[in-house]
């Protein structure tokens, strides 16, 4: 648990050590395989909840739509095992950052390329990642883990080539 | 017999929970220490993620093995060559300029970053933004270079299961010996302190 320094601050422990943490994330991914068939993702849930918005606001035009159709044609997938999925993720890494003394409020990135920059680019890579997760039909976690751990041939493929441009584009643009 | 098939609020819940605890734990939360993997100072996205898919796909194999889990019974990727190459050069340009990917964006969020929340709003323009353009022109680019005998280097081209196993366990040694390699020769990961003081703190 947290126990305050002497300036008061609360003790950061340090990160798993990567062996362990991908042990456990297999362990985890392997369970999730036992219990419901298919692996971790997250990028799903986004499309969910566009496809959730669009069935709310504009009912016809997202029943009309090609990508979405067969989506929403059992109903509003808000409530998707992804979605709940995501929103577990995001309580599981809270209890994570609070039990270790990890969490603080910041805009992290704004002191390496200015603020303004960083919300700018956290913009773009967001927008980009959530284009290219769907022409991929999953993300990192979605398509590249779980995909791989079935050996898929799509994950290598998505695996190779997100690193090689991760590669290159982080020595073009600096993102943080 | 596996799977259980159970895909509720509480399945869910509980596979995402177990999901967010690690990738908070392995230090996926910061931008920080996701992009030092592109800087190749940092390697504990390949290890850990290496790491998880040798696991998981052993402990399939073992089950399957075992008669605990009838063959095909999980749910495998469609080999769309086209699809996973340009979606995943995208991904990672997206994770390259903004410090995250989908998953660890949540994790971010959770851990009080605000970039991280600016990242997840942009992931929902660019999912929208794809289902607009969604027809024929990305339907058929999608579809280009698609294997169609089967989804797996088992399936598609024989190879057997034991041997891309094997493989995929001495390209793991590989990634920790190239890995500490370069974190020798680099600045080396991104401890804790550091990540949670931020990009550009001075210690």
């Amino acid at each position: 648990m947290n126990t305050p320094t002497r300036d008061g601050r609360p003790t950061v422990k340090p990160f798993w050590p990567p062996l362990a943490a991908g042990v456990a994330l297999g362990l985890v991914l392997l369970l999730t395989f036992l219990m419901t068939g298919h692996g971790l993702g997250a990028s799903g849930a986004f499309t969910d909840v566009v496809a959730g918005a669009g069935l709310t606001v504009a009912p016809e035009a997202t029943r009309a739509n090609s990508y979405l159709a067969p989506k929403v044609a059992d109903g509003n997938p808000m409530g998707s095992w992804m979605t709940w999925e995501v929103l577990g993720v995001f309580i599981g890494a809270l209890v994570a950052a609070f039990l270790a003394g990890r969490f603080r409020v910041q805009l992290d990135g704004s002191r390496t390329v200015g603020t303004t920059p960083r919300l700018v680019k956290a913009l773009l890579g967001g927008l980009l990642a959530g284009f290219g997760a769907r022409v991929a039909g999953g993300c990192t976690s979605g398509l590249g883990l779980s995909g791989a751990a079935t050996l898929g041939i799509a994950a290598f493929v998505f695996l190779a080539l997100f690193f090689a441009t991760g590669l290159i584009v982080s020595r073009l643009v600096r993102g943080i | 017999m596996f799977p259980l098939h159970l895909n509720g609020m509480l399945s869910g819940l509980l596979c995402g929970i177990l999901f967010g605890f690690v990738l908070e734990n392995a230090g996926f939360g910061s931008p920080l220490k996701l992009s030092a993997q592109f800087r190749l100072n940092d390697w504990a996205v390949f290890k850990v993620m290496f790491t998880a898919i040798v696991v998981t796909a052993f402990g399939l194999w073992a089950l399957r093995l075992v008669g605990l889990m009838p063959p095909d019974s999980v749910a495998v990727p469609q080999a769309l060559v086209m699809a996973s190459a340009v979606g995943g050069a995208l991904v990672g340009a997206g994770f390259a300029i903004g410090g995250y990917c989908p998953g660890t964006s949540v994790a971010g969020l959770a851990s009080g970053r605000v970039d991280a929340l600016v990242f997840m709003v942009g992931l929902l323009i660019g999912t929208f933004a794809f289902v607009g353009f969604y027809g024929p022109a990305i339907r058929g680019m999608m579809a280009m270079g698609s294997i169609v005998d089967g989804d797996t280097f088992t399936d598609a081209y024989g190879v057997s299961e034991p041997l891309v196993l094997a493989l995929l366990a001495v390209a793991l040694v590989a990634v920790f010996f190239f890995g500490a390699w370069f974190e020798r020769r680099s600045a080396g990961p991104v401890t804790a302190q550091q990540a949670v003081a931020g990009a550009g703190a001075s210690e």
